[in-house]
């Protein structure tokens, strides 16, 4: 069964993996990243029962608590860009690169 | 045997999920099928002897996140649909390639691995799962934890500060909007009174019946456009509004009209209008003065709901 779980959490990571890659509008690059980030959640908890002990629980936990710190700074980020750009695309935040 | 049947109906599901975040043209629909995976996982969760992570994962990520997500999408738009331009040549096939390359490689990993029959958490969690993980969370990891809480916090005043914004320009007061109504209605002829509501002297008061004027005809001012645009596509829409609209289009495209032959003239009128010694615009602006001063009860809606309608504009122009 541990097999099972960690293809599927390997599907869902690369699902939201390719997500990343494709999509242009940042709000939905960001709920893919969110997926991913769930996808590794899947195989530490898998993992703790796998090997008998906790601590792949207690990670998750704190993967959970970063993520939604994350959520909230990257939103701002998104709401701070659109008010300038009037845009969520990822393409038109473009002066970073020089 | 329970557990099997739950896996393969979640994996189904939060796989179709998991695409259709990826490939629907919605972000709306995206975050829906976002919250979709969220719940298969935390059931997936429950049924791998993890059910405090499991209640974090709906009470955090589909309560809290999701709120989050979808409060963004409505505040930057939720019908900015993805451009379908490609920046960099073939990004697209060439994603998807590397995705299924990377999904191959995973799945030989780990389907390759040989894996012992799983340990189970019986022997760790003989207190219970929520003191056992606290337990460990208090001593092992407590300085994770305290650190933790310092992100948190830093979280939060990062947010406010990047969502802040200062004032640039000062708030415009109650004076200032009547004053700007009616210089709008001296340049451009725009109505400075509240809009009639539906149904004001009609048999009926719905919101698609529109007010009648004293002599009975339509007020166009009180047809909903959206409601009318609506009704105008599935052919029911009553002629006596239809011919309402048209005559304000008719009378908008006469008034645009004049402006472009006078510009010149009607440029000095709005350079007047808007000092308190105008020479035409004078008597209309005094007026609404006259009208706020006084603010007759019937009256009294008439700021606030025209402030409403211009406070955009403005934050716009301080902007």
């Amino acid at each position: 069964m541990t097999t099972h779980y960690l293809v599927l959490s390997a599907l869902l990571f690369v699902i939201g993996g390719v997500g990343v890659l494709v999509r242009r509008n940042a709000i939905v690059v960001f709920m893919c990243v969110e997926l991913m980030l769930n996808a590794c959640n899947l195989a530490f908890v898998t993992f703790a029962r796998q090997n008998g002990n906790l601590d792949g629980q207690i990670i998750a936990f704190f993967v959970m608590i970063v993520a939604a710190a994350e959520v909230v700074i990257g939103l701002a980020i998104i709401v701070t860009i659109f008010r300038t750009r009037r845009s969520a695309s990822v393409d038109d935040v473009n002066l970073l690169k020089y | 045997m329970g557990e099997t049947i739950t896996f393969w109906v979640l994996a189904v599901v939060s796989v179709t999920a998991a695409l259709g975040l990826v490939f629907s043209r919605k972000a709306v629909y995206s975050a829906l099928m976002l919250g979709t995976v969220m719940l298969s996982l935390a059931v997936l969760y429950a049924v791998q002897d993890a059910p405090f992570l499991a209640a974090v994962q709906i009470i955090v990520y589909t309560g809290a996140v999701m709120m989050l997500f979808l409060f963004v999408l409505m505040l930057v738009g939720v019908d900015s649909a993805d451009s379908l331009v490609e920046t960099i040549r073939g990004q697209r096939f060439w994603a998807i390639v590397a995705g299924l390359a990377f999904a191959a490689l995973l799945g030989l990993g780990v389907g390759n691995a040989v894996l012992a029959a799983p340990k189970g958490l019986e022997a760790v969690t003989a207190k219970g799962n929520v003191p056992s993980l606290a337990e460990l969370i208090f001593t092992r990891y407590v300085f994770a934890f305290e650190v933790t809480s310092a992100l948190l916090i830093t979280a939060a005043l990062g947010a406010m500060v990047l969502a802040h914004r200062e004032r640039t320009a000062p708030k415009p007061t109650q004076k200032d909007l009547s004053r700007a109504r009616f210089v709008e209605y001296a340049e451009h002829g725009r109505n400075p009174a509240p809009l009639p509501g539906p149904g004001t002297y009609a048999r009926h008061n719905a919101i698609d019946m529109p007010a009648l004027l004293p002599d009975g005809s339509v007020s166009s001012l009180s047809v909903n456009r959206v409601l009318a645009r609506r009704e105008a596509a599935e052919g029911t829409l009553a002629p006596e509004i239809l011919a309402a609209l048209e005559a304000e289009d008719r009378e908008t495209e006469e008034r645009r009209r004049e402006k472009s032959e006078e510009p010149a003239r009607h440029h000095a009128n709005g350079a007047n209008g808007s000092g308190p010694n105008g020479s035409s615009s004078d008597g209309a602006a005094s007026n609404g003065a006259a009208g706020v001063g006084h603010a007759a009860p019937d009256d009294a809606a008439a700021p606030v709901e025209e402030s409403r309608a211009t406070a955009p504009e403005k934050g716009e122009e301080a902007e």
